[in-house]
């Protein structure tokens, strides 16, 4: 049986991705989620919007994919920017940062890969996909 | 006063600061705009009601971290009440609460700060 798909296109606007968090909450009851369940995947897709929207000098839209699996939701935050090296991206502590003349801010990752079951990053000149999956026997 | 603060008010020389609504850029902003103010007058120590504030994001609450470390240059303090799960889920994995304190109350704030 095809897997039911909720998507979205969401222009680049501040807080629209707060529109994300609603139909994610929408999504999270009917697949009966707990409420941290659902609150761990809204916080998680913000910070994938914001890093589609900021770092990935997209000017156009940011596409997300809400697919409901048996034992899992997978979301997809798409976006056609310029791609980023995972690699490059250092994970933040605070030690570093407080005190210091290190940038407060670039924890998005962190907390995406903290806050779901699984992520993964897919990215290149074309753009990138954050695919992220929160399970429902957990 | 942006419609993010809900209120500001003095206890026991502590400036207790209600949010309303989604801690982003700009409701980091507020804060600090209100924080930096109250030390330019001498004040220390402010406490954080975050009962309605039910959702954050990573730029919001670095801006808390930048005013973790101006209160820190005066030997000041910052904490917390009212946090949502996911709240304090969010300033655990950030790292916040090596650096400032989450109250289960206003009332034992005002007692331990």
């Amino acid at each position: 049986m095809k897997k039911p798909v909720v998507e979205l296109k969401l222009p680049i606007i501040p807080n629209m991705e707060l529109i994300a968090t609603q139909t994610a909450e929408v999504i999270s009851r009917h697949m009966n989620l707990t409420d941290d369940q659902s609150s761990e995947i809204s916080m998680a897709i913000i910070e994938a919007c914001i890093n589609a929207f900021e770092h990935s000098k997209v000017e156009n839209n940011v596409f997300i994919h809400f697919i409901i699996e048996e034992a899992s939701l997978v979301i997809k935050v798409i976006d056609q920017g310029i791609g980023f090296d995972k690699t490059n991206v250092e994970i933040p502590k605070i030690e570093n940062k407080i005190g210091t003349n290190e940038r407060k801010r670039g924890w998005g990752l962190q907390l995406i890969q903290e806050l779901m079951d699984s992520v993964e990053f897919e990215s290149n000149e074309q753009g990138t996909t954050v695919t992220m999956k929160k399970n429902i026997n957990k | 006063m942006s419609s993010f603060i809900a209120s500001v008010k003095e206890n026991n020389f502590i400036i207790i600061i209600e949010t309303n609504g989604y801690l982003n850029n700009t409701g980091g902003d507020a804060i600090a705009e209100i924080v930096n103010k109250k030390i330019d007058q001498g004040h220390k120590k402010f406490l954080i009601n975050m009962g309605n504030t039910k959702i954050v994001n990573s730029i919001g609450v670095s801006i808390l971290i930048e005013i973790i470390e101006k209160l820190q240059s005066v030997d000041g303090s910052l904490g917390y009440y009212n946090l949502a799960p996911i709240v304090s889920k969010t300033f655990n994995i950030m790292g916040l609460t090596k650096y400032s304190t989450v109250f289960e109350s206003e009332e034992l704030a005002i007692n331990e700060m």
